[in-house]
Order: structure tokens, then C-alpha cells, then sequence
């Protein structure tokens, strides 16, 4: 008791106390409030009570001086019921005529433990974060790897690779006019009033790269590799509707807006240059039909 | 030693004896206690082999344009890609075997232009600045996607709720420590879910290039590279993700490349500068993701049919084998 404290408390070493700068804790498991103090050291105190839950259930446990000879006997234990206030007042009966601070706290203590009993219950109910932990030499091994697909794939080119593919598989129809293009399809096209017409008008615009062809629907070629039987068919039928084409012309200023979102503008205005030259040659072969 | 500092180097500057050079005697150029006469030493012996190399290789190319004709072929190098493990579930493009699994999996309505695809993009709880302007920027690029928070609910509440509101697909983008690591794609009416890592996040902001934003066109797909079968079905996940017909006025693309196994996701808006020559620029968030998992139905972790699971024992053995 006073020995005890004398001895554990301040001056020499006690097991279960903890300091830290501001404040000592006592370890000691039926410690009832944490702290490492003269009325809350259960080694010091021959009548001490303390308030712990195993398994959801709260016990209430008790030590009294008559069974301080027997440590195997000295903590007794009463189970508390579920029910909160029934259990309170269990406290009271059982701790009837002990000093009011050990009274208070458990009551205290058993209404945080409650508490948390409660919450613990109801984050089990709902979805728990499942933590898998990384290992370090996989990661390692994976952020590596990933540095080398990267290099080897070479994303760039194989992308303008890709979509010069595209460009060549007429997949983009008329909206580009390349040259060697323009003379294959006029080469190709078997409707010449269309074509004829088509020249006429675009003669009269100046630039026009994108025409507007939301009219049209054209197939989304996928993976190369895919070669898909429902693509393919697809590809017959959108080749006969270009040639029905339903071109609107579209005004200087609108298509310089349009060209405004484009980023870039230089490689723009290089294309305009190439494509007035180009007029001059198409119309020949309109016209060699038409004389026809 | 004496016989090994035959030129004494001073302070580096080189004595004008490097042709002639007094090499080859028998002692080793580590062998020179002193620092710096050693790193003089060591770096002309550096540029005697470089010397000798060009000179081999200028010997070689005399040789092939001696022969002409009759020379032998040209050495391929060895890549990863060339000494690749043959797999067997390599699809071969005339394969009917697969073409017909393919008209009658579940991504036949999207493929048959009956379904126009709407998706849903979503996090996990609580979702840090870095995953929510991920998530806005990837709805920019998908189009038709809408951007949902979670707030909590439970993934396999709200499938039922996201299929009856007709959503095509959803994205689940995990988060961990603040930035995004991992994407749930799942396919809605009961199509196929897969799990990926995500790595190497880079937002609008953080790339480097001086272009807007992606406008609201439809872009076009590019998937590149995915052969067997299992890069296939997942290859058609991705391209359900985008409605089928892309409006080329948008002149924006999305590219979806998979080298071994990791899969490259980029956009870009290109532009033809002439028939040989296209420019691209990079805009919109890139990621790289590596398959984890995929299973057949509707997410569902505990009871769901597991078409493919990464096993690390099992399947990382070999480094140059590859599944995707």
C-alpha cells in the first residue's frame, strides 16, 4: 500500500510504468485509467476495481485486501450483463461502499468500452478495406519492366504508323486529300456527275480538308489483327455511300474556326499551298469525262 | 610499375604519344596506384578500344559491300519480343473458332450497333485530389461517361441500380496513399470484369505538351498489339468502351498498346502534314495498366468465376513469356 507506492511510484523502477515527457502511463492491465498514479496503481491500492472486456463481454473485476496472501485468488470477476444500465447499476451493487473515485471511473470505463464494442460491430457490417501488402522487390521488379515495355514499344510511331495504316485503308474517306489519293479515287469512282460535282464545289472553296461528315458513318477500323467479319462488311457498305456523297460546303470562317482548335497551325497552313496546285490537275480527268 | 607509367601524364594533358602507343605490356591498368594517372590510363585504353571496334566495323562493311549480292544476311538482333515464348492461344486472324465466339460473347450487341455505350466512372471511398481530377479527365476522354463519387456504397448494390439506369460499362479507380493504382472494368449487363494495376499516372497538367483540351468528338481506338486469346477479349472491353462510330473532325485518338503485358494507354490528336507524314500530339491523362484479373460475370470477388487470375508463381517465371 503506502509501502508500495513509496517504493514503485517515484523512485525506483516499477515494470509497468511508461513516461513520456508530459505524462506517466501504467501499463499494468487492470489498471483502470491508464495513467500511472498514487489512487490508480493497482499494485499500490489493496482495494482496487477495474472494468475489461474479453470477447465482447464485460467483467467487473475486484481486489480485496483480505485475499492479498493469494494472488491466485485476488482479482475476482463478475460478469455484466449486455444491457447498459442493467450493467451499471451491477457496478454500483458490487462496488456498494468503495470509495467514489473507483466507482466513478469504472462506470466510465465500461461506457467506453462499450462503446467501442458497439462500433467495432457496426464496421464489421460494413465493407472492410482489405490491405494486401506490396513486396518490394515485385514492385521493383514490375516498375522496372514497365520502363522497358515502354522503351520497346516505341508508342509514338507505332500510333503514326497505325494511322497512316488508316489513312491508306481509305478508312477516313474523303476528308484528307493527299495527291495520290485524289487520283485514285477519281480513277475509282464510278459516278462521275458526283465526282464532277464534287469538284465543282470543292473548287470553289478554298481549303477543305474536314468537310463536315457527320452525315456519313464510318466504320471505327479497329485492330488491324481483329479483321473482323462484321468490320469488313461493314467497310463494303460505307465505300458505296461515299459515293453517294452528300457533301456540304463549308464556309472559309467556319473551317478556320474549326482549324483553330487545332493545335497546330503551321503544318496547316503548309497543306493549302499543295492543295491549290492539286486542283489544277483534277479537273482535267472531270473534264476528259465530261467531253467524253 | 615502372614499366606501366611509361608516358608520365601530369596533370591529363595528354602527351601528343598517343599514336604512339606502348601498349600491349602485361600489366593491367588497375594496377596503378595513383588515382589520377590511372583514370589517364584507363580512358586511353578506352579510346584504343573504341578505335579498334570502329575499325572492325569498317572492316565488315567493306567485306558486305565487297560480296554484294552473295553476303550474307544482315544479323537480327535478339528482342524480347522476337524470343518470345509461343502461345498457344495466339489468335490467328482467319480463326473461325474465335470469330465465332466472338459474334456470340457478350460484346456482340455493342458490335452489332445495338447498344451505344454509357459509363460509369467511379472511385473507391474517399478519393484524394489527385484520383477526382483523374476521374474528371477521364470522362473527358471517354465520351458519353459520367462521373459518379461513392460516398461509401457497397459495388455490388450498385450494379443492379447502374444496369437499370442502362449504363453499358463501369470504372472503378482504387485509390491508395492519394493517387490512383487500380481499375475495376466491368462490362454491365453481366459482362466480364477486370481488375488491373495502374501505374504511372500522368495528368493534363503534368504532360508536356501546349495544346487545349480534348473536344467533345468521338475519337478513334487504336489497340494495338493484343494477340492472344485473352488480349482479345480484353482488347474488345476497351473498344466497347467508345461508341463505334468516331468523328474524324475531332482528328483525336485513343490508344490502347499492349507490350508485354503492360498496356499503354495514350491520347492524342493527330494531324496528316502530308501522305507519308502524320504529327501527333499528346493530350489527355496516360496511364499503363497490367492485367490482374478477369472474371466472367459482374464484379463479385468471393463467388465470381475467375476467366483468368495472375498467379506470381506460376506465370512470372519465365521472362519472356507473356500473356496478353
Amino acid at each position: 500500500p503506502q509501502v508500495v507506492w513509496s517504493m514503485l511510484g517515484n523512485r525506483q523502477f516499477c515494470s509497468y510504468k511508461m513516461t513520456t515527457k508530459t505524462q506517466n502511463f501504467c501499463r499494468n492491465e487492470y489498471n483502470l485509467t491508464g495513467l500511472c498514479n498514487r489512487s490508480s496503481c493497482p499494485l499500490a491500492n489493496s482495494q482496487y476495481a477495474t472494468v475489461r472486456e474479453e470477447k465482447g463481454r464485460c467483467y467487473l473485476y475486484m481486489k480485496t485486501i483480505e485475499r492479498a496472501a493469494f494472488p491466485r485468488r485476488l482479482w475476482e470477476r463478475v460478469l455484466l450483463s449486455k444491457n447498459y444500465e442493467k450493467a451499471l447499476e451491477e457496478i454500483d451493487e458490487n462496488l456498494i461502499y468503495w470509495p467514489r473515485f473507483i466507482r466513478h471511473k469504472c462506470k466510465q470505463r465500461f461506457t467506453k468500452i462499450t462503446q467501442y464494442l458497439i462500433r467495432i460491430r457496426k464496421l464489421t457490417l460494413k465493407r472492410q478495406r482489405k490491405l494486401v501488402p506490396l513486396r518490394r522487390k515485385i514492385e521493383r521488379r514490375e516498375n522496372r519492366r514497365e520502363e522497358k515495355a515502354l522503351i520497346a514499344a516505341q508508342l509514338d510511331n507505332a500510333i503514326e504508323k497505325e494511322l497512316l495504316e488508316r489513312l491508306k485503308q481509305d478508312t477516313y474517306g474523303d476528308i484528307y486529300n493527299f495527291p495520290i489519293h485524289a487520283f485514285d479515287k477519281a480513277l475509282q469512282q464510278q459516278d462521275a456527275e458526283s465526282e464532277s460535282e464534287s469538284d465543282a464545289e470543292r473548287e470553289e472553296e478554298d481549303d477543305d480538308d474536314d468537310e463536315d461528315v457527320d452525315k456519313r458513318e464510318f466504320v471505327e477500323a479497329e485492330d488491324s489483327e481483329l479483321s473482323d467479319f462484321e468490320d469488313m462488311d461493314k467497310l463494303e457498305t460505307s465505300s458505296e455511300e461515299e459515293q453517294e456523297e452528300e457533301e456540304e460546303v463549308e464556309k472559309k470562317a467556319s473551317h478556320s474556326k474549326s482549324k483553330g482548335k487545332t493545335p497546330l497551325k503551321g503544318p496547316a497552313r503548309r497543306k493549302r499551298p499543295h492543295i491549290e496546285i492539286e486542283y489544277e490537275e483534277e479537273t482535267e480527268p472531270s473534264t476528259k469525262t465530261k467531253a467524253a | 610499375a615502372g614499366a606501366g607509367s611509361g608516358p608520365v601524364p601530369g596533370d591529363g594533358a595528354g602527351p601528343p604519344a598517343t599514336e604512339r602507343v606502348l601498349f600491349p605490356p602485361t600489366f593491367s591498368v588497375s594496377e596503378i596506384k595513383n588515382k589520377q594517372r590511372r583514370h589517364f590510363m584507363f580512358l586511353r585504353w578506352k579510346q584504343q578500344q573504341r578505335k579498334e571496334k570502329l575499325a572492325l566495323k569498317k572492316k565488315r562493311r567493306k567485306e558486305r559491300e565487297a560480296l554484294g549480292d552473295k553476303a550474307p544476311p544482315k544479323a537480327v538482333p535478339k528482342t524480347i519480343e522476337n524470343q518470345r515464348v509461343y502461345d498457344e492461344t495466339t489468335v490467328d486472324p482467319n480463326d473461325e473458332e474465335v470469330a465465332f465466339d466472338e459474334a456470340t460473347d457478350e460484346f456482340a450487341p455493342y458490335f452489332n450497333r445495338q447498344t451505344v455505350p454509357k459509363i460509369l466512372i467511379t472511385t473507391s471511398d474517399r478519393p484524394r485530389g489527385r484520383t477526382v481530377r483523374f476521374c474528371e479527365q477521364l470522362a473527358t476522354v471517354i465520351p458519353n461517361s459520367h462521373v459518379y463519387y461513392r460516398r461509401g456504397l457497397a459495388l455490388k448494390r450498385i450494379i443492379p441500380q447502374c444496369i437499370a439506369r442502362d449504363f453499358t460499362d463501369l470504372i472503378v479507380i482504387n485509390e491508395d496513399r492519394k493517387i490512383p493504382n487500380g481499375l475495376v472494368l466491368s462490362h454491365l449487363p453481366d459482362g466480364p470484369t477486370a481488375h488491373f494495376r495502374m501505374s504511372s499516372v500522368r495528368l493534363r497538367k503534368e504532360i508536356k505538351r501546349k495544346g487545349k483540351e480534348p473536344t467533345e468528338h468521338v475519337p478513334e481506338v487504336i489497340l494495338n498489339n493484343f494477340t492472344t486469346r485473352l488480349g482479345h477479349s480484353i482488347g474488345r472491353m476497351f473498344a466497347a468502351l467508345f461508341p463505334h462510330d468516331p468523328q474524324f473532325i475531332g482528328r483525336q485518338v485513343a490508344t490502347f498498346h499492349n507490350q508485354r503485358d503492360y498496356i499503354f494507354f495514350r491520347f492524342h490528336r493527330y494531324i496528316f502534314k502530308s501522305e507519308k507524314k502524320v504529327g501527333i500530339q499528346e493530350l489527355g491523362p496516360r496511364f499503363t495498366l497490367k492485367l490482374r484479373s478477369l472474371q466472367k460475370g459482374t464484379f463479385d470477388s468471393k463467388f465470381g468465376e475467375y476467366e483468368w487470375i495472375h498467379k506470381r508463381r506460376e506465370m512470372d517465371t519465365s521472362r519472356r513469356k507473356f500473356h496478353l
